[in-house]
């Protein structure tokens, strides 16, 4: 089992949390003015990296609220957790 | 190739046994092929076969990373069954069963298919309804499923314990006959026997690094640890690891890498004559021929590479076990391991071309890809042989996440996901 530490609440174990899958895919601003191919993009191809990965927890069984980590996806190793809105480190 | 026959047994065990051959050849990868298939497990050995066989492309290569059937094909829980929702799907399934029935004969390699029944179990009033739908569907569809009442389904699996006072108890099951299991090893085994037969080179510890195209982007070969490798066809099998092998050709795919555990008991004499899955509160069992119970668990919650999953993953499905088999509960485990398994948004997979001309891709099987790996082996090489998908796969082209022509079992599917 995971420890993530979530930016408000510390270090806490994973049954505590839940996935958010890859973090930085932004909606399109205006959905009707992009091509099916750009939203397909959008909505279902993922990076999947076998290495470093910038993703979504949410603190769900917590303060509830949303963060980014980076994790290493060959090891599950968490290098950092950062609040949304902060620049990835 | 040494054919195997009980003739061929009895010579050599008058002979000591010291006539045997190797299996297949262990070659130097050629300077160019007319086809690769990225990928030595079952599904890639598979398309290799019937590349060769059906098709007529023998000067053709299997690559793989480690050694063949060291990825998921040695690490699912083997069930094999077809009683999926969807006609696309039950079509797709059940083109693989047909094929599991008559697999040893073809292959001369006893893949020790059983078709002892794949018994699903309902829990609540929405799995009896679900699961009446699928059975309902299933006929309809000319793929054998069908109802028992909580009564019937321990007299099918005496082990199972229907009291009204479990948490969850079995309100009725699903039961599909003709499902059941195969020794996942042998599956590889026997097509990289059989392939390497029709001349098929399987060249293991060769691990893909770089896909190469031409300047209008068609692809023309791969870079390996082993050299480069030209070809004009080039198949990705590659199951958990195919973002990464896609992303070699600039492609990124719908797919999301888990890893999914599974665990075995300590060998015990029969006592489970069937597969039994529980979707609702996730306990997948069967019992190997070696004596061993063999247990599915489910996944972890997030991507990732790592081959072995969290304790509390297994754990909750050991609980559903003992529940559901108070025979079972002083069993101890001996092993426990993971596999990373591809999954799409829909849940079904993506067999067909791809937007790079010449690249082909067979993935996305997720939790569930054993059961199709002749099947899937079949369709996958028509489609590389004729450059077009055979009407089975024609509805699991990548295309379908732009078009919206989803094949949704992952609301459908008899297995939760």
């Amino acid at each position: 089992m995971l420890l993530i530490a979530c930016p408000w609440c510390g270090v806490r174990p994973e049954l505590e949390f839940s996935y958010g899958g890859e973090a930085h895919i932004a909606r399109p601003v205006d959905p009707a003015a992009v091509d099916d191919t750009a939203w397909t993009a959008f909505l279902h191809d993922r990076t999947n990296p076998k290495g470093t990965h910038r993703e979504r927890w949410r603190h769900t069984h917590g303060c509830g609220r949303f963060f980014n980590a980076v994790r290493d996806t060959a090891t599950d190793t968490i290098t950092a957790t950062y609040k949304p809105g902060e620049a990835s480190p | 190739m040494q054919r195997f026959s009980a003739l061929s047994l009895l010579r050599h065990a008058v002979r000591g046994h010291i006539g045997w051959q190797a299996q297949w050849r262990s070659p130097e990868p050629k300077p160019a092929y007319d086809a690769l298939i990225i990928g030595g497990g079952g599904h890639g050995l598979a398309t290799a076969y019937y590349l060769a066989s059906q098709h007529g492309l023998r000067n053709i290569a299997v690559l793989e990373r480690g050694w063949i059937g060291g990825g998921n094909t040695g690490r699912n829980t083997t069930i094999i069954r077809s009683n999926y929702l969807f006609a696309e799907s039950a079509a797709l399934y059940d083109h693989a069963v047909r094929l599991w029935e008559t697999l040893s004969q073809e292959l001369n390699y006893n893949v020790m298919f059983s078709p002892r029944g794949v018994m699903m179990l309902a829990h609540t009033n929405h799995d009896v309804q679900v699961f009446k739908r699928h059975v309902h569907a299933n006929r309809a569809a000319g793929v054998d499923n069908e109802w028992l009442t909580p009564q019937q389904a321990q007299d099918f699996c005496s082990p199972l314990n229907v009291a009204h006072n479990l948490r969850y108890p079995v309100l009725g099951a699903a039961l599909q006959r003709r499902g059941g299991v195969a020794r996942h090893d042998a599956v590889a085994w026997g097509y990289a026997r059989a392939a390497d037969a029709l001349g098929v080179d399987i060249i293991q510890n060769c691990e893909v690094i770089g896909i190469d195209r031409d300047s209008t982007g068609v692809v023309t070969g791969v870079q390996t640890t082993r050299g480069p490798i030209r070809a004009p066809k080039i198949g990705v099998v590659a199951a958990g690891h195919t973002s990464v092998v896609m992303a070699m050709a600039g492609l990124r795919l719908p797919l999301e890498s888990y890893p999914l555990q599974a665990l075995v008991s300590e060998p015990i004499k029969p006592v489970l004559p069937c597969v039994v899955m529980s979707n609702t509160i996730h306990a997948y069992i069967s019992q190997s021929d070696k004596g061993e119970l063999v247990i599915g668990a489910g996944t972890d919650a997030y991507t990732s590479y790592t081959q072995r999953g969290a304790l509390h993953i297994a754990t909750h499905t050991l609980d559903a076990i003992c529940e559901l088999f108070p025979t079972f509960r002083r069993l101890r485990m001996l092993r426990n391991w993971g596999g990373i398994v591809d999954v799409t948004p829909d849940r079904s997979p993506i067999l067909g071309r791809t937007p790079v001309p010449g690249l082909y891709v067979n993935c996305g099987w997720g939790t569930g890809g054993f059961k199709a790996t002749p099947g899937s082996g079949h369709v996958f090489a028509w489609t590389i042989a004729r450059d077009e998908p055979h009407p089975i796969n024609a509805p699991f082209a990548l295309d379908r996440f732009r078009t919206g022509a989803t094949i949704d079992e992952a609301a459908a599917a008899a297995v939760a996901h």
